[in-house]
């Protein structure tokens, strides 16, 4: 079985109305894909980093795919109650794929660029023609998947020497009458000397149907560009994603990512990172409560083409019930590429005897004068620990819940927000105490939101 | 309020305790003492509801309740305190939100609001002196990268904060200089009344020189063998063990 023929089919047979609510940017890039998934298959369990996640799989049911951008009903300031951190950002909304700006956004700095690609086809069709498609590679078959069948995306263009004061934060919502898929794609841009942060929720408000979610992230961190991309989903067990980041930093630069796993159904995650220039600094984090019979799979690849490079990752996993977590952690040291510094850290609590985690790290060195290390934990929760909290008073459920929030405290520091960082405490404190399921339960007020034109 | 009854108890199959009789009157001051491995530090655990050790027989009242059908947590709320021989250290947990936790656990089970901000700073500035535990450690993890002293000191702070009817030192003296030892000592003397109950368990005289007690108590092969005034400590101390060993093994 190879799941990517229905969409190939579903492509061939609407191609002139997947073209027609497209920029021609987008179009330009669908006939290499098209040759690309012609020829290959999705990633199927048991193949080479792939142990945990059966990419086919994910992608087998026959989900919709809305070609004839059909507005859906569902008001999107009604239906967004979600728990997001209750900060100023310039906020931005995908609703499944397509695109809706909040009306209450403050105005941008002059030059910065937020914009769909269906507008920025229109004012910088210069930005997406040059950098769309320069970094996520087609031969990553869910890459080549969302070239084929995306019809919009967002652009996020900071240029030379801007320091946006506030972040960037993208919301998108899963939502609709049957299991459909939706294709996303994130363009993000930081120019010499710029310093952005951004904020991306993945939510799904309905409980009812399985959703398929293709994303594709793909950026570019100029010289000295200082970069902050935070990614929190809080989906449903019906709702599959694939992420596939892709990252080019040049001289200089620092970028910090860090993937916030809360609650979803299978979630496959890819970082690959192309270090290009000396004295650049990447941070890698992630973090996943997984309960159920969720499933978790992040696979990082830092490639250090250059010396003179820093480059720090950690990963860490709450496994419970029969929930399955997986990492697999590459870093690449290219010949000649010394004065490396590069760190690489999974650890895991496998709380039950039925949730499982497969872990790999590795190191690929190809010069001598590097600083490199990598390891892996697979642990139970501190039993004297929940003793002597017992011993205090505090209920066995309660000190569980504090350990294991305290386990993922080193990963939250990371959060160069402070507001956010705070938030993130009190989610994660909420997702173990089991308060944090679906958004269509959630009781928390957020932010007012008013949606742009319909 | 305690009353132990014919109290056996074994860990991983090898029976430690043998028959442990004792009871514990508000305003009393008890001393277990004894050898290496006779079982002291078990009786603590099986009284504090540690899960590692299993209960094969006997009974313990405290205040006409069944203590061993209680769950840890609620030993707690009941008034009963631990100070562990061996503080665990929690990263990740600061001291401030571990005793906040606690505190509020206990006014949920008796029903009470949970306490509000400024009477838990003032209840832990207070506390915090009577042991001179600096404020420092608070933001700091339990336990984590305190010292043997520190350790101790926080044992006898928590004590303080949770006001227990009966507490339980389990060689609180263990690893304490001479000045962290009078502290310790001086925060458990006052926290003493009428109407709380210390049981003090010891290897040494020593600390008996500054916490007084009532009655001391020989505990040798999982049995208490021999109980007296504190003048029984004095004489421990002046002729070792060994003599009880003898007077019991010759039986």
């Amino acid at each position: 079985m190879n799941a990517l023929r229905q969409y190939i089919d579903l492509y061939k047979s609407n191609r002139q109305a997947i073209e027609a609510h497209a920029p021609a940017a987008m179009n330009a890039l669908r006939a290499e894909a098209l040759e690309v998934l012609e020829q290959t298959h999705l990633p199927r369990r048991g193949e080479e980093n792939y142990e945990v996640s059966d990419i086919d799989e994910m992608y087998a049911p026959d989900y919709g795919v809305n070609v004839n951008r059909v507005e859906l009903s569902a008001d999107a300031a009604e239906a967004f109650r979600c728990d997001v951190p209750n900060m100023s950002t310039w906020m931005y909304f995908f609703f499944n794929d397509v695109f809706r700006a909040s009306r209450k956004s403050p105005s941008l700095p002059s030059n910065v660029v937020v914009e769909p690609f269906s507008e920025a086809a229109k004012n910088h069709p210069e930005l997406l023609s040059r950098y769309l498609g320069s970094v996520a590679p087609h031969s990553d078959a869910r890459v080549a998947l969302n070239t084929l069948l995306g019809q919009d995306g967002l652009l996020v263009y900071v240029p030379k020497n801007v320091v946006l004061e506030r972040p960037i934060q993208l919301v998108n919502i899963m939502n609709a009458g049957g299991p459909i898929m939706a294709v996303r794609r994130l363009l993000v841009v930081i120019g010499e000397n710029a310093q952005a942060q951004m904020l991306v929720c993945d939510h799904t408000q309905n409980l009812e149907h399985q959703f398929l979610v293709n994303q594709v992230v793909e950026i570019v961190a100029e010289a000295n560009a200082h970069f902050d991309y935070y990614d929190i989903e809080e989906s449903t067990e019906k709702t599959s994603r694939t992420t596939s980041h892709y990252v080019k930093q040049a001289a200089g630069s620092n970028v910090l990512i860090n993937g916030i796993t809360l609650t979803n159904g299978v979630t496959r995650n890819d970082y690959v990172v192309s270090v290009d220039g000396e004295g650049a600094e990447t941070q890698l984090y992630g973090m996943a409560i997984e309960g159920g019979t969720q499933r978790i799979d992040n696979y990082t690849h830092i490639s250090h083409n250059v010396g003179h490079c820093k480059s720090n990752e950690l990963f860490k996993y709450v496994l419970d019930d029969q929930s399955v977590g997986g990492f697999t952690g590459r870093i690449l040291v290219a010949e000649g590429a010394n004065k490396i510094e590069a760190y690489q850290s999974n650890r895991n609590v496998v709380a039950t005897d039925t949730a499982k985690v497969h872990t790999k790290p590795q190191l690929e060195i190809y010069c001598d004068d590097v600083k490199c290390s990598h390891g892996t934990a697979i642990g139970q929760l501190d039993q004297d620990a929940i003793f002597y909290m017992q011993a205090r008073g505090i209920t066995k459920e309660e000190a569980r819940t504090m350990l294991m929030q305290a386990f993922m405290s080193d990963v939250i520091d990371t959060v160069r927000m402070e507001s956010l960082k705070n938030r993130l405490q009190r989610l994660v404190e909420k997702r173990f105490c089991g308060q944090l399921h679906q958004c269509v339960d959630c009781s928390n007020s957020c932010r007012d939101v008013v949606m742009g034109d319909k | 309020m305690l009353v132990i009854k014919d109290l056996h108890a074994n860990i991983e199959g090898k029976e430690i305790l043998k028959g442990i009789n004792l009871t514990v009157r508000p305003g009393e001051v008890h001393a277990i003492m004894g050898p290496n491995g006779s079982g002291k530090s078990t009786l603590s655990s099986v009284l504090a509801g540690n899960p590692a050790f299993t209960v094969t027989g006997g009974s313990v009242e405290f205040y006409g309740k069944d203590l061993l059908a209680m769950a840890p947590e609620d030993r707690s709320h009941e008034g009963l305190f631990l100070s562990f021989q061996y503080p665990v250290e929690i990263p990740g947990v600061s001291m401030v939100n571990f005793m906040h936790a606690a505190i509020n656990a206990k006014r949920k089970y008796f029903g009470q609001e949970p306490i509000s901000a400024s009477e838990f700073l003032k209840m832990k500035r207070e506390k915090s002196a009577l042991v001179q535990l600096d404020n420092k450690l608070a933001s700091r993890s339990v336990n984590e990268g305190f010292s043997g002293g520190e350790k101790k000191r926080n044992e006898i702070y928590q004590m303080a904060m949770l006001e227990p009817r009966l507490s339980i030192l389990d060689e609180t003296d263990s690893g304490l200089d001479i000045d962290a030892l009078r502290i310790v000592s001086e925060g458990v003397n006052k926290l003493k009344s009428a109407n709380n109950a210390t049981i003090v368990i010891t290897h040494y005289q020593r600390l008996l020189d500054y916490i007084k007690p009532d009655f001391v108590h020989v505990l040798y092969k999982g049995r208490i063998v021999m109980s007296a005034g504190p003048e029984l400590a004095l004489e421990l101390e002046e002729k070792g063990y060994d003599w009880i060993k003898q007077q019991v093994d010759n039986e």
